[in-house]
């Protein structure tokens, strides 16, 4: 596929390659779609990369990566980015020696997500510096352009992607990157680090300040450009929008941003002047509308119809035109489906059987909402299944309250479900609570990735692993199962029947390998365990 | 070279192989030094969801997605799936069917995306050679045989 340097790529694998390329010390994040295949591809090509429990602890990582002057790059779905706030905000603060490059791929449509919501908030809110590439090609130079941009500001970079970047591939041309000039080496410099409130006030003027520079850069960037066409109509654009609107409007002029926080204002303003109408094309909120609406500049958005789903040509060809009518119901297709065979399915037989108040998770299991269980009440976010159902628990009737249960993924429970746990204990809702964790071994939903409960790292190499029912008893929860609902579905039934009904907090470790990867599982064992045997110790 | 833009979108179900289908077909126009797009939803794909993609090759490619009704090629793996899919095609398009092809024939049933892929290949300006190495790029040596087999038997027509 590749023809010297010149090959095909997805944009998720062109941001590994210039990760690579521009010798990133080390990839974290956590798989979530339509960002998985970043760290995939970056252990492929050589790099070092590793998931993380979630999207958090990764920020957390790089950040320490980069306070020592190496480059850090982060992955995760937009919704991750929820989880990592925390650190995403302050990280704005302190600043970085190194590179922090943070991918957010955002999936507008809800392609295989619980949201659609648009992450270019993120930058605004946090001051953090964003850029949007619009194909694999851009998703190459923005995320070499985010690594330098970063070490000369000494700031997190926001790398914003979108479904149709993430997976659409492209021809990419690489080059040699610019390697980094420093070794790893960690300097004191608390005043900084440490965000302590009489630190952290300098800190936020600093920030401003430096956010001010950088925009006034951003103004010359060579992220951000102008491609001349008919005056009658100029078009403001950003990410795989601009792709579309190219087609839908071929002879326009184009201010195509790449650059989009902070934003070049005066660069905006001289383009919407210099043509007769000027409409932002965006995909998602009125993010760029909003912005350079309120410096004062007459620009055309788009009908609210539009905010919701992907932009396509046909949507970006009926917004210039100022069509509002009703559009094509799309037609529908077959919707995913538990896999015949799959474990998840005893699970919810069961949970229908009994008239059970689900509450859910997400990851595969999700699909126990859809026929024939319609066996999930509640979904939110990752890890929400125990507060949720704890909540429920608290203040329902007693004969309702029974029959709540949390169902959690094994993957999901790593990531968010633990702090639940604690809640569970230290909050014991009076008819006590069943948690099952439906562990199948692998981050099934997301195309099988390895977690902390697996014992395996990204690349399927034995390393410590998280044992859920050890866990469970050192929390102090009474009662902790393990078993597998396909073997004996009666016991299953028995077991949760008696769990229900006991008044107290129970762990339900449902276990049995997804039958996607189950021989895969048993390779990468066999595989542990003679490297094991060879080094004279147990598996 | 011509400048028009060939849209072509393939579409099945998950575990059928559509995206590595479209990805032999984007593969092979790269290879023949055009402009390629190809861009794919598949989220949910591996729990057996519909799943399509879209490839669009030319001089120059800007966006990844065929625009709705403007396929100039659509083929289905699935015969559910014909309807869901079929104003994705333009007037005058091709439909590429299951029925073309005669599963029983294959060597492996599994290189059925391939076979279709075979009688795609009668209507693009592309070399035989070219999408055997394609094909040769997107499996592993072992499964070359049993997709070449069926690559030649859609391209002859059965």
């Amino acid at each position: 596929m590749t023809d010297s340097n010149r090959t095909l790529l997805s944009g998720d694998e062109a941001v590994a390659l210039a990760a690579l390329h521009a010798g990133v010390a080390l990839g974290t994040g956590y798989p979530g779609t339509p960002s998985t295949e970043i760290l995939e591809a970056l252990a492929e090509f050589g790099g070092r990369a590793q998931w993380a429990p979630n999207e958090k602890v990764a920020v957390e990582v790089a950040l320490g990566v980069a306070f020592t002057g190496a480059r850090a790059l982060v992955t995760m779905k937009h919704v991750g980015l929820n989880v990592a706030a925390d650190p995403f905000f302050t990280a704005s603060y302190t600043g970085c020696d190194g590179a922090l490059v943070i991918v957010s791929a955002d999936d507008p449509g809800l392609g295989s997500s619980q949201n659609e919501q648009d992450n270019r908030r993120y930058a605004l809110a946090a001051g953090v510096p964003m850029l949007e590439p619009s194909d694999a090609q851009e998703a190459y130079d923005f995320t070499a352009a985010a690594i330098e941009l970063s070490e000369r500001w000494k700031i997190p970079f926001l790398l914003r992607m979108v479904t149709r970047v993430c997976h659409s591939r492209t021809i990419v041309a690489s080059r040699a990157l610019p390697q980094p000039t420093v070794a790893p080496h960690f300097e004191h410099d608390y005043k900084a680090r440490v965000m302590i409130p009489a630190y952290a006030r300098p800190a936020h003027r600093r920030l401003r300040a430096k956010l001010a520079e950088i925009a006034a850069w951003n103004e010359s960037s060579p992220l951000n450009r102008v491609i001349a066409g008919d005056q009658s109509l100029g078009i403001i654009t950003s990410s795989a929008a601009y792709l579309h609107a190219h087609e839908a409007a071929p002879t326009a002029s184009f201010l195509k941003l790449g650059f989009t926080y902070p934003l070049p204002i005066e660069k905006i303003r001289a383009f919407a002047a210099s043509v007769k109408r000027c409409v932002v094309i965006e995909e998602g909120d009125p993010y760029l509308v909003e912005a350079i609406r309120a410096a004062g500049i007459p620009v055309e958005g788009k009908p609210e119809m539009y905010r919701f789903g992907e932009l396509n040509i046909t949507r970006v060809r009926r917004i210039l035109a100022g069509d509002t009518s009703p559009e094509p119901p799309p037609v529908p297709g077959k919707p995913p489906q538990l896999c015949q065979g799959c474990s998840h399915r005893y699970v919810f037989d069961l949970l229908k059987k009994l008239d059970c108040i689900v509450s859910g998770d997400i990851g595969c299991y999700t699909l126990g909402v859809l026929p024939p269980w319609e066996a999930m009440d509640t979904c939110v976010c990752m890890g929400a299944s125990v507060g949720i159902g704890l909540g429920l628990r608290h203040v329902l009737p007693p004969e309702q309250a029974r029959r709540v249960v949390s169902v959690i993924g094994d993957s999901t429970f790593v990531h968010s479900g633990i702090t639940g746990l604690v809640e569970m204990v230290y909050n014991p809702p009076p008819t006590g609570h069943v948690v099952i964790i439906l562990d199948n071994g692998t981050t099934a939903m997301t195309g099988h990735q390895e977690h902390p409960g697996t014992g395996r790292t990204l690349e399927h190499e034995q390393t410590g692993k998280i044992s859920f029912e050890e866990l469970g008893h050192s929390l102090g929860i009474q009662n902790v199962f393990v078993t597998d609902p396909a073997l004996d579905p009666e016991a299953f039934e028995r077991l949760v029947r008696d769990c229900l009904a006991n008044n107290q907090l129970n762990l339900i470790i449902a276990r049995r390998p997804c039958l996607l990867i189950a021989g895969k599982i048993k390779e990468y064992e066999r595989a542990a365990n003679q490297t094991c045997a060879a080094l004279g110790g147990q598996p | 070279m011509n400048h028009r833009v060939t849209n072509i979108i393939i579409a099945g179900l998950g575990g059928q192989g559509v995206l590595t289908a479209a990805g032999i077909v984007a593969d092979a126009a790269f290879r023949c030094g055009h402009d390629v797009k190809q861009s794919e939803l598949h989220g949910m794909s591996q729990r057996g969801g519909s799943v399509s993609s879209d490839i669009r090759y030319g001089h120059k490619v800007f966006s990844p997605m065929v625009p709705t009704g403007e396929a100039d090629f659509l083929v289905v793996v699935a015969t559910d799936q014909i309807e869901v899919n079929r104003h994705q095609l333009r007037h005058g398009g091709v439909l590429i069917t299951p029925d073309a092809i005669d599963p029983s024939k294959l060597t492996n049933k599994k290189s059925f995306n391939v076979a279709q892929l075979g009688v795609l290949s009668r209507h693009l300006d592309i070399p035989e050679s070219v999408w055997h190495d394609a094909i040769r790029a997107a499996f592993p040596e072992k499964l070359h045989a049993a997709n070449f087999q069926a690559f030649a038997l859609g391209r002859k027509g059965t």
